[in-house]
């Protein structure tokens, strides 16, 4: 189908990312750490432990619990965010838990939990998808055992139109719909284990757009890898 | 967290004049100050100083005056002690050492009148600017209140006004004004462990400390705002001795936050 979106605002090509910035061991009081930038975005990750969990009746003596927690400063938007939990940074602290997970061997941990903490200094849309990216290199940091890394970039479809990495002036874009995907993905074995849509999109759109999405995040893999290489070369 | 075998250690060490870092008693570490870090903030700065990094943040909007203040902008200063920044710190509402962080910055400013609060009306009785200051450790060992009440100053000497709309804020138009600022006034605290003061702690001095005594200098060295925390007393003698000590370094801090903007 014909789109009318047929320039980025910013200019950039459709497949494009704003620059990336990532580096790993920020935070010296951490067990592990990451910034991740994307664009404007900024998401800080802090990981402490393996560490006793507590209340004890959480613990599991089979395998240790993973605990994420997205938050957003309160100077990190146009307008203040009022600061403590809301209901929409409840729902992403357990969207990134359930994306991280796969990739943890949490049967390591018994009895034990895996605190990561993600704050956003600045946001300009994509900030669930850049504190999965910077978790992911903060929990590597942290020398947790993992899979593999966990890669995210938020994908839309502007007007039938796939881009990867909408930013917060093509979300409010008012006169075309907008549908906006974040996914995160298991970059070696292609396993999607973010995925969420808000705006509308046919099936075919959809695939297309995870299909767009792929290399990208393999790319940020790359840079999430170059990262904590940055850190341990010597 | 009280160790008793690292109070004794840290109290061995400052009798014979030294720190477990290796700083002299009177000596701050490093202090780096950014201003401009924040684009969605209206003003910001982010200062490291040792392992300690603060990140404050300005925000502007629009709101009804106080009952007792019909024609001044409101100041409101939040502050938390994120579990991102240190192993001890949980989640979950402010909690009191957060609430104090948050209140002593705000005394500074609010009593050495930093913000001339009068210019900051926008209808007598109806409608006036708020001016939130949040302050957050992305990386906490010790002086939160200092470090913290620093990145406040500059992210308020930082901050741009908003254009206004029918009485509302247009958010991202900022103008070239900025806020009215009238005073710098800095906050050190002094720690009192044992017999020996000493500025800019650790988190590992601050766990060991008798007593503390924040005090905010204005330029000419006037007082505007005094904390004692810790739960030993002070004499009238380690008063005296404490405030000296930080009129003394209330300059060097002025001047550095002067460079950095």
């Amino acid at each position: 189908m014909e789109s009318r979106y047929n320039k980025r605002l910013d200019g950039r090509g459709f497949e494009e990312t704003r620059p990336i910035i990532a580096r790993a061991g920020v935070i010296n009081k951490a067990d592990g750490s990451a910034m991740f930038r994307i664009g404007r975005t900024t998401a800080y990750a802090a990981v402490y432990g393996p560490r006793e969990l507590h209340p004890k009746h959480l613990q599991d003596p089979k395998k240790g619990v993973l605990r994420c927690n997205y938050n957003m400063m309160p100077f990190s938007a146009e307008e203040r965010v009022r600061p403590g939990p809301s209901r929409r940074s409840r729902e992403i602290s357990m969207v990134t838990e359930k994306a991280l997970l796969p990739v943890v061997n949490l049967e390591d941990y018994p009895n034990a939990v895996v605190d990561v903490f993600i704050e956003l200094i600045e946001t300009d849309a994509g900030s669930r998808c850049a504190g999965i990216c910077a978790a992911s290199i903060a929990l590597a940091d942290a020398g947790i055992i993992m899979k593999d890394m966990v890669a995210a970039v938020s994908t839309g479809v502007i007007d039938h139109r796939i881009v990867i990495d909408l930013d917060g002036d093509e979300e409010h874009l008012a006169d075309l719909d907008v549908a906006d995907i974040p996914i995160a993905m298991i970059p070696s074995t292609e396993e999607i284990t973010l995925l969420q849509m808000d705006g509308k999109a046919s099936k075919e759109e959809l695939f297309r757009a995870i299909e767009m999405v792929k290399p990208v995040l393999k790319r940020i893999a790359e840079v999430q890898r170059k990262a904590l290489k940055e850190k341990y070369k010597g | 967290m009280m160790n008793q075998d690292l109070k004794a250690h840290i109290n061995e060490a400052l009798k014979k004049g030294v720190r477990l870092d290796g700083r002299k008693k009177e000596e701050y570490r490093k202090i780096e100050i950014t201003t401009g870090v924040i684009a969605t903030a209206e003003g910001s700065a982010l200062v490291k100083c040792g392992d300690t990094e603060v990140i404050a943040g300005v925000k502007l909007g629009i709101g009804e005056p106080y009952p007792d203040s019909p024609d001044e902008g409101v100041l409101i200063v939040g502050s938390e002690l994120l579990p991102l920044s240190n192993p001890e710190f949980e989640t979950g509402p402010p909690s009191i050492d957060a609430i104090e962080v948050a209140r002593v910055i705000d005394r500074g400013i609010r009593e050495g009148k930093t913000i001339n609060t009068k210019k900051l009306c926008i209808e007598k009785g109806e409608c006036v600017w708020t001016v939130m200051i949040d302050v957050l450790p992305l990386n906490y060992d010790g002086n939160l209140i200092d470090i913290g009440g620093i990145a406040a100053l500059a992210a308020l000497k930082d901050a741009k006004m908003l254009e206004v709309n029918d009485n509302k804020v247009v958010y991202g138009k900022r103008t070239k004004q900025s806020l009215p600022i009238m005073s710098m006034p800095v906050p050190v605290t002094i720690l009192k462990i044992g017999d020996n003061l000493i500025v800019d702690p650790t988190e590992a001095e601050e766990a060991v400390l008798d007593a503390r005594l924040t005090v905010s200098i204005l330029e000419d060295g006037t007082l505007c705002a005094l904390q004692k925390g810790g739960d030993a007393s002070l004499s009238v003698k380690d008063i005296n001795e404490m405030i000296n000590l930080a009129v003394k370094k209330s300059q060097d801090i002025r001047r550095k936050i002067y460079e950095a903007l």
